[in-house]
């Protein structure tokens, strides 16, 4: 589904990703751990076309279309969804008229017909029990005078309304205690599906018990030095990142 | 491809009639200067002569034509107010002609006869055909009559004795109404523009609205489009009895071009006990070009006088027009427990300037004030708000709450508040709020990151800003509202 070549990227000119290389394929779940500052954030958002990241080399290939060359919002359209690690608010603007625009313009781009409001109320109703979100969320503006936790509820709830091909999930753990993790995991596991793809971002490992990765790599200085089964988070939970650091490795065999 | 080959020959076919359309309104103008210069246009400049021939055109009586002297020998002794934050080269007064017969329009066959760029404009905020049609001056056919659609509004209104005609009607049928109330909330004496106003008025609306009578419809809603055929000095008198209701809508969405660059109006509302007027403006002149030129400058006086205890007065305007925009919709709170309140969005692009905001007055006990104003500016264009609020010092237990927004799309324009606050009366209760905000990178590519285009994440993220102003407009206007926004903000951000 998703295959990254020595992927280099900057912010305001300093090399954050220093050549990545990472496949997932369809029915996958992947998750991307490291340190703070290791560039986890910047490989979902550059994934997701965020401006603000300029990318110097590499490629992205995602279901065969080079995903560079892609605005944010047909990439977003051909299924690519990035919940974001601190949503944004839009005064004055409901959930549900955000969502509705959000699903219509989606399946316009594919040739769908718009729903019609009384299938966008049941859909909403049906995804909107599964993150036991308030109907006076939704009515809500987005993300206005949310909490934390109900941001990122709010996140993963428009990750199943609009239903994409590959979820990019940023540090959707952060801020929730652990009533509201389990409801967002369920939310996710729900998304998962043999024709999906989740790549989870995350400092911890105490998502990864409710989301399983088939597959976890350490990301570090803007590299991936460390690739292996979800055993690998448990060792890091336990162990901490230094036994993994290049330069300390390095410095051990000498 | 196709489809821009397909407008190229499209244009090409009309280029002929444009040519007819273009002959018939300069002829027009042509002979209504040359031959016809007595009867149909005052000469250039103002003097009591001028006056006096407008008010006898007018077919008025002595005390009218007094009233408009008075305020013309007034304005004389006055000076132009320079203390808005708006620029602009000095106006010869006596360059303008302050009279002029109703223009008649040139009769179109049919809308393929009419400026396309101006169809696109209809097509985009979605007005309906026999209205483009009304609007254009096409001849209206069978299906549509408006005359008969006025009549039947008409008699309606009549049945439950409520006065809505032109003032210079209700000059010559309610003489008794109108000196009683005419200038009685912006005296002559206000302010410039005011005064030239009000010895040289044209034409506007005067609405009566009887005791106990709530007004069945939204005036104007059915008679808009009459209301494009007022002129430079528009004055407008609108009285709402004891326990009286009516909402009253002004302009159009659609771009109104006017060769009279000067636009100077009046409007007065008095509410008597438990009276509520509710007026709601949405102004689109024409702005000029991208460099300003040719634009409209909109100097008007808008003030209500909440005489009655209980008496409510709500100004809702949306003006993305003018060049220039100087306009302070006001109240007067005089009636105990009377309230004023005042929504506002103000839209500047290109090069527009727009100075613009409220006075809040708190004279009675118990008033309430509300100010919502929004201004967005974009281009290189220049938006003020400046408000004042006055609690008297008989006004006890007064309350204003004022929220002032402003959004910024571009790096080039401005945006300016300008609140004063004048309080006498210890017991009052004023709140301010202002915020000023960009919009954000991250708002729009979070609205990208949904699948939504960038033009569109603009107009949503603005609408969303205006949306407490448009909540407080009639539904179908507050449609036509935000459709106008998006197309006055096309093209300014990405």
């Amino acid at each position: 589904m998703l295959v990254i070549k020595n992927l280099h990227a900057n912010i305001e000119g300093k090399e954050i990703l220093k050549g990545i290389d990472l496949e997932i394929k369809a029915g996958e779940v992947h998750a991307i751990m490291g340190p703070n500052g290791s560039g986890k954030s910047t490989l979902a958002n550059v994934l997701a076309g965020n401006e603000g990241y300029e990318v110097t080399g590499g490629e992205i290939i995602f279901e065969g279309k080079n995903l560079l060359e892609l605005d944010p919002e047909d990439r977003a359209r051909d299924g690519v969804f990035l919940a974001f690690q601190y949503p944004v608010e839009i005064p004055g603007v409901s959930n549900a008229t955000f969502l509705k625009t959000a699903i219509n313009e989606v399946r316009k781009y594919h040739n769908l017909p718009e729903l019609t409001p009384k299938e966008f109320l049941e859909l909403m109703k049906e995804k909107s029990k599964i993150l036991g979100m308030d109907e006076a969320l939704i009515s809500r503006s987005v993300n206005v005078g949310f909490s934390g936790g109900e941001k990122k509820r709010n996140e993963i709830f428009q990750l199943l309304m609009l239903n994409p091909k590959l979820a990019l999930l940023d540090e959707t753990d952060s801020g929730l205690d652990i009533d509201a993790l389990k409801i967002v995991s369920n939310g996710v596991n729900i998304f998962k599906a043999k024709d999906k793809a989740v790549l989870v971002v995350t400092h911890y490992q105490r998502l990864l018990n409710y989301i399983q990765p088939d597959f976890v790599h350490v990301l570090y200085k803007g590299k991936i030095i460390k690739s292996g089964g979800k055993e690998l988070a448990l060792e890091l939970e336990d162990k901490g990142y230094d036994w993994i650091k290049p330069e300390l490795v390095e410095s051990e065999t000498v | 491809m196709n489809e821009i080959k397909e407008n190229l020959e499209n244009q090409e076919e009309l280029s002929d009639d444009m040519k007819v359309l273009d002959e018939l309104t300069s002829t027009e103008y042509k002979w209504g200067f040359v031959t016809e210069i007595e009867s149909e246009t005052a000469p250039k400049g103002l003097n009591e002569d001028v006056i006096r021939l407008i008010s006898s055109k007018k077919n008025e009586p002595e005390w009218m034509t007094e009233w408009r002297l008075k305020a013309f020998r007034y304005w004389l002794k006055m000076e132009e107010p320079h203390w808005p934050n708006v620029n602009y080269p000095p106006i010869d007064y006596q360059d303008i002609s302050y009279y002029s017969a109703p223009k008649q329009k040139p009769k179109l066959n049919s809308l393929d006869e009419v400026d396309p760029e101006l169809l696109k404009t209809f097509e985009k905020l979605g007005i309906p055909l026999n209205e483009q049609k009304l609007l254009t001056g096409v001849a209206v056919d069978a299906v549509f009559d408006s005359v008969s659609v006025t009549t039947t509004f008409k008699e309606t209104l009549k049945e439950k004795g409520v006065i809505f005609c032109s003032i210079s009607e209700a000059i010559q049928e309610h003489p008794e109404i109108v000196k009683k109330y005419l200038g009685s909330v912006v005296p002559y004496t206000d302010n410039y523009f005011a005064a030239l106003n009000s010895a040289v008025f044209s034409d506007g609306s005067f609405v009566f609205i009887p005791k106990g009578v709530r007004c069945p419809m939204e005036l104007s809603t059915y008679f808009r489009i009459n209301a494009q055929e007022t002129g430079q000095f528009e004055r407008t008198l609108i009285i709402a009895e004891e326990s009286s209701y009516v909402s009253y809508l002004e302009g159009c969405t659609a771009p109104i071009r006017d060769n009279n660059q000067l636009h100077a109006a009046v409007v007065e509302l008095v509410a008597l006990d438990d009276a509520e007027i509710k007026y709601s403006t949405v102004q689109n002149w024409y702005p000029g070009d991208k460099d300003g030129k040719g634009g409209i400058y909109n100097f008007v006086t808008k003030r209500g006088a909440c005489r009655g205890k209980n008496s409510k007065i709500s100004w809702t305007q949306v003006e993305t027009g003018s060049a220039i925009t100087w306009k302070y919709p006001s109240c007067i709170l005089q009636g105990d427990n009377s309230i004023g309140e005042f929504y506002s969005v103000a839209v500047t692009n290109n090069m527009q300037q727009a100075d613009t905001g409220t006075k809040m007055i708190h004279l009675g006990k118990n008033t309430r004030s509300t100010i919502i104003s929004k201004g967005i500016s974009a281009g290189r264009s220049n938006n003020s708000y400046r408000g004042l609020v006055k609690i008297g010092k008989n006004a006890e237990g007064a309350r204003n709450f004022t929220q002032c927004d402003s959004m910024l799309m571009s790096d080039q324009c401005g945006a300016h508040t300008f609140p004063y606050i004048e309080v006498e009366n210890e017991s009052a209760k004023v709140e301010h709020e202002a915020t000023t905000s960009k919009v954000g990178a991250d708002q729009i590519f979070y609205l990208n990151q949904r699948g939504i285009a960038t033009e569109d994440t603009v107009n949503m993220i603005v609408n969303g800003f205006c949306k407490e102003v448009f909540n407080e407009l009639p539904m179908e206007f507050a449609v036509e509202a935000q459709k106008l926004l998006a197309i006055s903000l096309e093209g300014s951000v990405g």
